[in-house]
């Protein structure tokens, strides 16, 4: 069973129907007994980073997961939630993340070419820098949708996956049973669906 | 590299898609969920939902169908039509829609803009803007482009990005049915000052109209139509392999 992380951030009901697309079984839930039953965990998110690290910590939830990723349950974050997967994020300040991956998230405004727009809203092809079973079965140039206005940076060994957009805009992140998807692979179609499939093939590293 | 959207944009009344008509393979071209599964496997990089019912009873259906439709098509929605306040971007976020277009709603309540961004992140709030020539300035109108709001398009523009808005679809009413093209003079203009995706509205007739939208104004993010593409006259699978051999990236 999958655990979607409900912390009152964002719009679950796509990814919930994703899992339901691909005969996943998956409960959205900020209980903590439920996630450390699960077989695995997403960490979804939209809007400021800081209002979700905080929202993460009032739910009890932000050192918990760290412990529940420390012990080897496979974790995924997406958009907001791959975000909070790093060391720190620099959106209106600076502020703490889960430290999970090495990196740092950055605005996009002042790297990118000023003709291109801000948010990077829409379908981008993806670069594979290195293997990852994420990607199992998704060729090189694939698209996914984006839509974001900061990334995350530095990410070093960690990087699997980039897009080009003035930038190389990191994509993809995995560091041991840690995944960040900074597209939405609920949104990205048949090739969303099959990331999301490779997710729940993935097993726990403790078990 | 980034791609140019195409999206086709679907009237529903009482839970039923108007103007549907005689597509191979569909049993029913009347259904938001066929249609949408339809367009999605054509090759449609989003959906727009356009909900055009008067009544109370007829929401409710809208509702219920933009769940069926969001549980079954995994592309970004839109969701457009009757949004005058959070709770009404709430009623439709619920059923799945990933992002609310606003009109007439932000024109009487601009605070509306604000508070949706504040809520639910500036990605999600799409501002659409109906505007028309008057006088040699452009206006921007309201209540489906019937009243002249007498206010100016480039302002509420601008305004509408400052308050928050993460996109702007911008309809010309003058090009609005015509098919002779989009009109690109207002766009290139509303193009130049905001930083935020534009999405072209109103006038495409043909493929060559989409060919000539990109190429003449490359910062566009998209392109969307109505009729052209449910009365068949226009494949989306046609228009993106003819727009990826014109040097116009999209998704295939």
């Amino acid at each position: 069973m999958t655990a979607i992380i409900n912390y009152g951030v964002g719009n679950l009901f796509s990814l919930r129907s994703s899992f339901a697309a691909i005969s996943e079984e998956a409960v959205v839930t900020g209980d903590r007994d439920v996630l450390a039953s699960a077989d695995r965990v997403v960490l979804p998110g939209v809007g400021a980073f800081s209002d979700a690290a905080a929202k993460l910590r009032e739910a009890g939830l932000f050192s918990y997961l760290r412990e529940l990723a420390e012990g080897g349950k496979p974790l995924l974050g997406i958009c907001l939630g791959m975000q909070l997967l790093f060391h720190h994020s620099m959106e209106y300040g600076r502020h703490e993340g889960l430290a999970l991956i090495p990196g740092e998230v950055l605005p996009l405004e002042g790297r990118i070419p000023a003709e291109l727009d801000i948010p990077h809203m829409g379908w981008n092809s993806l670069r594979f820098v290195k293997k990852s079973p994420l990607f199992d079965g998704i060729e090189e140039g694939a698209y996914v949708y984006f839509v974001h206005s900061y990334a995350a940076s530095s990410c070093g060994e960690a990087l699997v996956a980039d897009a080009e957009y003035g930038l190389r805009i990191t994509a993809a992140v995995q560091e041991g049973n840690v995944f960040g998807t900074q597209f939405h692979p609920e949104k990205s179609g048949d090739t969303g669906l099959r990331i999301l499939k490779n997710f729940c093939g993935i097993s726990n590293k403790a078990c | 590299m980034i791609t140019k959207r195409i999206i086709p944009c679907l009237d529903v009344r009482d839970g039923r898609v108007v103007k549907g008509v005689n597509f191979e393979g569909l049993r029913d071209v009347s259904s938001p969920v066929e249609l949408g599964k339809y367009y999605s496997d054509a090759g449609a990089d989003e959906l727009v939902f356009y909900d055009i019912t008067a009544s109370h009873e007829g929401r409710e259906l809208f509702t219920e169908v933009l769940r069926e439709v969001a549980s079954q098509i995994f592309i970004p929605l839109t969701v457009g039509g009757g949004i005058r306040s959070v709770s009404d971007f709430e009623r439709v976020l619920r059923c799945g829609a990933d992002k609310v277009s606003v009109n007439s709603g932000a024109i009487q309540n601009p605070g509306l803009i604000d508070e949706a961004a504040r809520k639910y992140g500036n990605q999600c709030v799409v501002l659409s803007i109906d505007a028309k020539r008057v006088d040699g300035h452009f206006h921007v109108f309201q209540n489906g482009g019937r009243i002249d709001t007498g206010r100016d398009l480039f302002e509420w523009v601008r305004e509408g990005v400052e308050r928050g808005a993460g996109e702007i679809v911008l309809n010309s009413i003058d090009t609005d049915g015509v098919k002779t093209g989009f009109d690109l003079e207002m766009l290139k203009a509303v193009n130049e000052i905001v930083k935020v995706p534009v999405i072209a509205s109103g006038g495409a007739g043909s493929i060559g109209d989409f060919i000539h939208l990109f190429r003449e104004i490359p910062g566009i993010s998209a392109g969307l139509a109505a009729s052209i593409f449910h009365f068949g006259e226009v494949l989306i699978s046609d228009l993106k392999r003819d727009l990826l051999a014109s040097g116009v990236p999209v998704r295939i």
